[in-house]
């Protein structure tokens, strides 16, 4: 690397090529922006409701034990898809109601089973909580995750 | 040591010592609850919180472990003390306290209205970060704008500027789920596989100089290399977080490929370090520090490149994203890059600090091995137990809870890991900061005049 390449070469290739990559990233990221907004979430269903339930599900780092679209702790299941699984496509107030009388039922206690706290949620919380994961529900998330049936 | 506001960095390295040992004890809190769910009465101690601080005192004490470097690195860097040293301080006092606040809030279960992970931070604790970061900023800056410019500093002080351009991103969190988790990521892998990355290299590049006697120029041309290799793979390898999340498809192609280039910068790194230790042959009697350098790259390249690696792809990230082979990589890629470069530069400037030879320098190597082997095995341990989630979970379909069950083994190893790393941990804490009358081993000669 003696001679090819001199230090100040070196230095004009990192500040440029970084430059030139980050602003490749900008616009990619607005295009995802607009994809997301415009495409794969459902902006028109995003409620005032669907907004309060994902505050719910911040104020009580539910992500710190679930993860959701993937992301967060692994120590508890998959949420994304929780309203699906539940047979929210078919019966969304079912599944809507099940998610309540979840939340309202834990910890189990059950021994050796990991514990889920009991949240002090009011019935428009709990509302606002399973409209939210409904609505996360519908994203395109190009097929994630892989389930066999159900 | 030749500038007297380099002892600022004592402080900081203090204040990270003491978070350090939160976070594993913390991460010994976590290991022990998925063992025993139990044992802990799920609502003083709920899972959630114990992760929080884990992660959070982690972060908050890489952080303050690199302030602490560059107090140390910039005024032998720059050649002049730094601006304002009270400056320094106050930001210490601004910045330890804000961490402590919120480490112990999470205690009482007061974190952000809008948290997120890593970011749970409450909103002035979130703003007391922005202004420690600001007036570190200023300080270093004017010291180096007003001194000795070099590689060093010019890489360092861009990672730093990132950090914290980077944390703003941290403030915005749309209603929209999709669009927060593709800016929440700005912060998070913006962060490890971006300008922390530089702070990295440029931590090195610092030790390798003063450490194997190698000609400046030679060093520097380097870090440019290298860094260069870091941001052309590490910005469009976000791509690798976009797959799932509702963004477009494209992704998957972008993502793949950036992410799986993102190995070069990890692979440049250890090259880097084991030529200059090779080329410069140099008896340094510092062996800690250069235990922990060599040690960082190497590892630094297991756990960010080949773990990484292995589940970056978007046809194997289909399956894995989300199990137990996720926190796995965590877990050694945390460690080898941020944690060992914070250790190696801590041991390699402790006993400059203190103004005597390098001490307790077999009880610094057995700590190295101890945290090391503990790491390594939790990482194997959680690489099992990911794969079978894998295989049982995303491929059978079998459901996650009844999964987990078939874990436990597993966890039980990560447990006893992880006390080994806890014990590890606090012996490298004791051989840092009780410096002994008698060596173990009695260092070789000691080299005083530092490589340039
Ligand atoms: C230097 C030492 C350590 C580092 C750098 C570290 C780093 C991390 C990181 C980055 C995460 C978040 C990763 C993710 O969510 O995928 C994490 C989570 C965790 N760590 Fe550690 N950790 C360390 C030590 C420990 C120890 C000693 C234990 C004890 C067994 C431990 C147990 C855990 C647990 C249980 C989690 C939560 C995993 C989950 O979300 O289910 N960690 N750690
Ligand atoms: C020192 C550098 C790195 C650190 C500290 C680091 C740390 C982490 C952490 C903590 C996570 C979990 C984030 C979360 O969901 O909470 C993660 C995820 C991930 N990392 Fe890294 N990483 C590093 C470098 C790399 C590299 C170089 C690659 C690729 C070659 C990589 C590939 C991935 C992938 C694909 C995921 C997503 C896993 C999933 O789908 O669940 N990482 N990393
Ligand atoms: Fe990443």
């Amino acid at each position: 690397m003696s001679e090819i390449l001199t230090k100040s070469t070196a230095r004009n290739i990192f500040y440029g090529g970084s430059a030139f990559f980050f602003a490749i990233f900008l616009a990619l990221t607005a295009h995802s922006y607009l994809y997301m907004v415009n495409k794969s979430t459902d902006s028109a269903g995003l409620t005032d409701s669907v907004e309060r339930g994902k505050r719910v599900w911040e104020r009580n780092a539910c992500f710190d034990c679930h993860t959701i679209y993937g992301e967060g702790a692994r120590f508890a299941p998959e949420v994304g898809d929780v309203f699906k699984r539940w047979n929210g496509e078919t019966d969304p107030a079912g599944a809507k109601q099940m998610i309540k009388d979840w939340m309202k039922s834990q910890p189990s206690g059950t021994p050796g089973r990991r514990q889920m706290p009991h949240f002090d949620l009011s019935d428009q919380q709990l509302d606002d909580l399973a409209d939210f994961l409904a609505w996360a529900s519908r994203t395109n998330t190009q097929g994630w995750p892989p389930r066999k049936s159900k | 040591m030749r500038y007297e506001s380099q002892n600022i960095a004592k402080i900081y390295w203090y204040g990270a010592l003491l978070i350090f040992a939160v976070q594993v004890v913390f991460g010994l809190i976590g290991g022990t609850i998925y063992v025993l769910p139990n044992l802990f009465p799920t609502d003083l101690l709920p899972f959630n919180v114990v992760r929080m601080i884990h992660t959070n005192a982690l972060v908050v004490w890489l952080l303050l472990g690199f302030f602490g470097a560059a107090y140390f690195l910039i005024p032998e860097e720059a050649e002049r003390e730094i601006h304002s040293p009270f400056l320094a301080y106050v930001q210490f006092a601004i910045f330890f306290f804000g961490a402590l606040a919120a480490v112990a809030g999470y205690l009482f279960h007061i974190y952000a209205d809008q948290a997120r992970s890593y970011l749970e931070q409450p909103l002035w604790v979130k703003l007391g970060i922005i202004v420690a970061a600001l007036i570190f900023l200023f300080n270093i800056s004017m010291t180096v704008l007003q001194g000795r410019k070099t590689a060093i500093t010019n890489v360092l002080l861009l990672g730093l500027w990132g950090v914290a351009i980077f944390f703003l991103f941290s403030l915005y969190n749309p209603a929209n789920l999709s669009v927060d988790k593709m800016f929440w990521w700005y912060v998070v892998h913006l962060w490890v596989e971006g300008v922390w990355e530089l702070v990295m290299a440029s931590i090195l590049a610092f030790i390798m100089l003063k450490m194997t006697g190698v000609d400046r120029e030679v060093i520097e041309k380097w870090l440019y290399v290298i860094v260069a290799t870091t941001l052309f793979t590490g910005v469009l390898g976000t791509g690798h977080h976009y797959y799932w999340i509702g963004a477009p498809g494209y992704w998957q192609w972008i993502g793949s490929v950036f992410s799986a280039l993102e190995v070069v910068p990890f692979f440049g790194m250890v090259v880097f370090t084991f030529a200059m230790v090779w080329k410069g042959r140099r008896d340094h009697p510092n062996k800690a520090a250069l235990l922990w350098s060599l040690g960082c790259s190497v590892l630094a390249f297991f756990g960010a490149g080949v773990w990484g690696f292995l589940h970056t792809l978007s046809s194997v990230n289909f399956y894995t994203h989300g199990t137990q082979v996720t926190a796995a990589h965590g877990h050694l890629a945390f460690y080898g890059a941020y944690v060992c470069v914070n250790l190696a530069i801590m041991s390699y400037a402790f006993p400059l600090l203190k103004n005597r030879a390098p001490y307790n320098q077999v009880l610094n190597m057995l700590s190295f091995w101890l945290i090391t082997s503990g790491v390594v095995f939790m990482t194997v341990t959680l690489t099992f137990a990911g794969v079978l989630q894998t295989h049982l979970e995303r491929v059978n379909g079998i459901p996650y809870m009844d999964v987990q069950d078939q874990l436990g083994f597993f966890y039980l190893l990560r447990l006893g890991a992880g006390a080994v790393t806890v014990v590890g941990v606090l012996l490298f804490i004791y051989s840092i900061l009780v410096p002994r009358e008698q060596e173990a081993i009695a260092p070789t000669s000691l080299t005083t005049a530092p490589a340039e």
